[in-house]
């Protein structure tokens, strides 16, 4: 059946509506004008800047450190997680499970004030830790939700296989189905650490002090004064994304 | 037929259960704890039971800004609908290759960051930003357009924000619809809107839900869209409450304008659940 | 049959297993003897598959006890019997090569690696694989993926081999071969075999003894033969192979012969059976190639006759395949072979005299 053209026509149109504002900002990263609406010619100028803004850099150094610590942590709770859930059913698991989707359903808005709140009260100081804190909360339950939505894919017969053939449930998990997750879970922690990396406001209410990140520097930037900086900066972390997709999808494929 | 249980695996749960409930489930119960204390002289906390918080929302000031959020949240969630089946339609028909590559440019602005993705809307909409300079040149406008901090602009940068949401749960709703469905209604005389009011939509129903809810859910509370797009005139909740903690400093009011906020998110995810959901999620 | 005695492999008795509020598995007990090739036939639903996953210990009896090899097997669980399974879709290991497929189980023994590899090689030298110990199985056609699941089960030399609807995914064609094969394999291996399927073909080719199971429950045990010529009851008989039947009552018992009188019809001879009294309700059954058409009323031998009209007449190569009707309007198959040409052939519409020995009918209690 041949899809009608006015439907592929519109599908054009969307594309182009989510890729040419970016397309206009990488382009104009390149721009030698200060007054970056108008087009003056080549220069990598801003993006030889960027790379002497020391605390361009310092924030993105934190921005690679919760990402990192956010997302190994993110990643065993939310393996645990998941084959808890499928493999272990416990008392109280419903009420757990609605509580596991509140961090990605409830606003993130909320979710920073509620930590900041916490935090205040526990007189936690805001910090690096506070933040890494907020990420892991926000990152496990979706590591939990892909390695599970993949465990529950797997041939529950693969596991008796192995069992059939003198494995222990141990080994059977450890030889069978961890390696058969894999492509799930590398997927999943990938994703934590973008979303890690790009969080904005949850940050934005539980960093302290000389733990800026990137997206804060970011915001700091954009409420300011807009510069060609801004468009160079932007041009490398939209590089950076499609390269993490990248990753990730050419590991769910294997 | 019951999966293998694991030996000992009773313990797993602990530790992400404790986190979950120390990190996140005690600091949302302090919310609302709080949403029910009185504002402290010094911008604290004082334990004194009160109401007046969720009273006090009622104010035609604060209502108003409920009132252009959901308005908000409500078009956005349309647009998208009306913009992303088409594109969803067309990619779950594509030849397997195209299908990979289709998906791929629909999931790499989801991944990208989200203060870039609004700052391209910046720069375009600016007052000096391209569409003016570009229509100025043009000779079509002679002044600066006021296209920033407008609620147009909010909504532009919240459709072009969320629209991936509501394309892939589309696409993995009619990726599942069978393509002899489709011709089968042809063979029956069906005409194509026909074809498309009672055999597509009714089958991608589970998929319309989840794309309209995982819109609606972000938009409502919005925070980084309305900030950089809207400015003061164009305020949603979120910007409400984030005013009332870092700026006016008055925590119990901020909890009780968030509690509001998240009845009106669970309530669309309760609806969600009802309606079958869950499936289209990921 | 002697349920202690030491050439038993398997001794159910007595088990039951309920999922919900159904029962899958109702008070079954048999016995299945060293070294025989048993198969286990019944239609989906029969309760089959639940046997063979309560022997492979994947599930446990509600109540009733099994015995393999002597030993109980209350508690045990999969990884600790001697009985290995070769799963319905084979359940490869995707992620695994042939050679590491095969060799899974024997790593699981804790055999040292130096002796795992020649073992394996043996393996798939027996279902002739060697050559693609290399492969991944997603990289196998059906009938090497099926062989390398029968590889993996036998290399552990287990005391039992399961089978679960063993070729039920292989084409036609393909099937019929492997029946030959696995037979072969088996009497090779001198391993017991219990096979598990719902094609009564493959049953009666492949078993020495075959149990036919329906709603949970064992309906009757025996070698293909005795299922074949004498099926207990009319639901192994239709099972089994397309019967005819009529229902009727008895009319008199005489030694090795029973008459039954059937409404419409009128007298018809069967084979005595025990157990049954004059008037008792009853089927005689008699199979389609049992049966005898002619134009002449002469009985010539056979001691039944009816009266029939020919329905329906169609050609299927070496025989003729008719739907007769008979007096009481029911409508019964006979198969008779094409050799004579097309002149002793019948159409639609002729009368006829459908005619059987005595002997070749058996009568079934209903």
């Amino acid at each position: 059946m041949k899809t009608r053209s006015w439907l592929v026509a519109a599908s054009f149109a969307d594309l182009l509506f989510l890729y040419l504002p970016i397309a206009i900002l990488v382009v104009f990263s390149f721009n030698a004008s200060k007054l970056s609406a108008r087009w003056q010619g080549f220069s990598l100028e801003w993006y030889a800047k960027l790379f002497t803004d020391q605390a361009l850099l310092s924030a993105t150094v934190n921005s690679l450190i919760v990402a990192t610590v956010s997302t190994v942590l993110a990643g065993a709770l939310g393996v645990l997680t998941a084959v808890a859930l499928e493999r272990q059913p416990f008392r109280w698991q419903g009420a757990f499970e609605v509580l596991l989707l509140m961090p990605i359903v409830i606003p993130e808005i909320m979710m920073g004030v509620a930590m900041l709140l916490f935090f205040v009260m526990i007189k936690l100081p805001l910090s690096l830790l506070t933040m890494i804190i907020a990420h892991t909360i926000f990152n496990f339950p979706v590591v939990a939700l892909i390695v599970r939505a993949r465990l529950r894919k797997l041939d529950p017969r693969l596991e008796e296989a192995a069992s059939d053939l003198g494995a222990t449930p141990w080994v059977a998990f450890k030889r069978v189905t961890l390696p058969l997750l894999m492509p799930g879970i590398v997927g999943a922690l990938l994703m934590a650490f973008t979303l890690s990396l790009d969080d904005f406001i949850i940050s934005f209410f539980t960093a302290g002090v000389g733990s800026t990140t990137l997206p804060i520097k970011v915001y700091g930037m954009l409420k300011s004064a807009v510069t060609p900086e801004v468009n160079a900066l932007s041009a490398i972390l939209v590089l950076v994304s499609m390269g993490l997709v990248a990753v990730a999808t050419w590991v769910q494929r294997k | 037929m019951s999966p293998i249980q694991l030996g000992g695996g009773r313990w797993l749960i602990v530790p992400p259960a404790a986190t979950l409930i120390l990190f996140f489930g005690v600091p949302l119960a302090l919310v609302l704890a709080v949403s029910f204390a009185t504002r402290g002289t010094y911008g604290g906390i004082e334990w004194a039971f009160t109401l007046g918080n969720y009273t006090s929302i009622a104010d035609p000031l604060y209502l108003r800004i409920f009132w252009r959020s959901l308005w908000l949240a409500v078009l956005t969630t349309i647009i998208c609908l009306v913009m992303g089946f088409p594109l969803a339609y067309v990619i779950a028909r594509a030849p397997q290759r195209w299908q990979g590559i289709l998906l791929f440019l629909v999931i790499i602005p989801f991944w990208t960051n989200f203060l870039v993705r609004t700052y391209a809307w910046m720069f375009i909409l600016r007052s000096e930003g391209l569409l003016s300079t570009v229509l100025s040149a043009l000779g079509l406008t002679h002044e600066p357009l006021p296209l920033l901090f407008t609620d147009t602009a909010v909504l532009i940068g919240l459709v072009y924000g969320y629209l991936p949401f509501m394309v892939l749960p589309l696409y993995a709703a009619l990726e599942r619809l069978d393509p002899s469905l489709i011709e089968a209604a042809w063979d029956l005389y069906a005409r194509p809107l026909q074809v498309f009011t009672r055999v597509v939509l009714p089958l991608s129903k589970p998929g319309v839900i989840a794309g309209c809810v995982l819109v609606f859910i972000p938009s409502l509370g919005a925070y980084v869209t309305p900030d950089l797009l809207g400015g003061a005139r164009s305020m949603m909740i979120g910007n409400l409450i984030q005013h009332q903690y870092l700026v006016v400093r008055d925590w119990p009011f901020g909890s009780a304008l968030s509690f509001v906020l998240m009845a009106g998110v669970l309530a669309a995810v309760l609806y969600y659940l009802r309606a079958g959901g869950e499936r289209g999620l990921l | 049959m002697d349920e202690t005695s030491t050439d038993a492999s398997i001794v159910m008795r007595e088990v039951t297993k309920r999922h919900g509020d159904t029962v899958a598995v109702d008070r079954l007990s048999l016995t299945i003897r060293k070294g025989e090739f048993f198969a286990i036939l019944g239609p989906s639903g029969s309760g089959k598959t639940t046997t063979l996953r309560l022997l492979a210990g994947f599930e446990q009896p509600d109540s009733g006890e099994i015995i393999i090899e002597g030993q109980p097997m209350q508690g045990v669980p999969p990884n600790r019997r001697p009985v290995n399974l070769v799963f319905q879709n084979y359940a490869l290991f995707p992620h695994m090569t042939v050679a590491q497929n095969v060799a899974f189980g024997l790593e699981m023994k804790g055999l040292p690696t130096p002796e795992i590899g020649p073992h394996v090689a043996e393996a798939l030298e027996m279902v002739r694989l060697a050559g693609k110990q290399d492969r991944l199985p997603s990289q196998l056609s059906g009938g090497e993926q099926q062989r390398v699941a029968l590889a993996r089960a036998l290399v552990n030399r287990p005391a039992v081999l399961l089978l679960d609807e063993p070729l039920g995914a292989l084409d036609k064609q393909l099937r019929l071969e492997m029946e030959v094969e696995l037979k072969a394999l088996q009497e090779r291996v001198g391993i017991t075999f219990v096979c598990v399927t719902h094609d009564q073909e493959e049953a009666l080719t492949m078993s020495d003894r075959l149990a036919v199971m329906h709603h949970g429950r064992l309906l009757q045990i025996g070698t293909p033969e005795e299922i074949y010529t004498a099926p207990a009851s009319a639901f192994v008989a239709s099972f089994i192979g397309v019967s005819n039947s009529l229902p009727g009552r008895v009319q008199a018992i005489d030694g090795q012969r029973t008459t039954v009188a059937v409404e419409g019809i009128g007298l018809v001879h069967a084979p005595s059976c025990t157990g049954l009294r004059t008037g008792a309700p009853v089927l005689v059954t008699i199979r389609p190639e049992r049966l005898h058409l002619s134009r002449d009323p002469a009985t010539d031998g056979y001691q039944n006759q009816i009266a029939v009209r020919v329905a329906k007449a169609i050609y299927s190569g070496n025989e003729m395949h008719y739907l007769v009707t008979l007096p009481n309007n029911l409508t019964w198959k006979a198969r008779v072979p094409n050799a004579d040409g097309t002149a002793k052939r019948f159409h639609a519409g002729e009368s006829a005299y459908l005619k059987w020995r005595t002997a070749e009918a058996v009568l079934l209690p209903e």
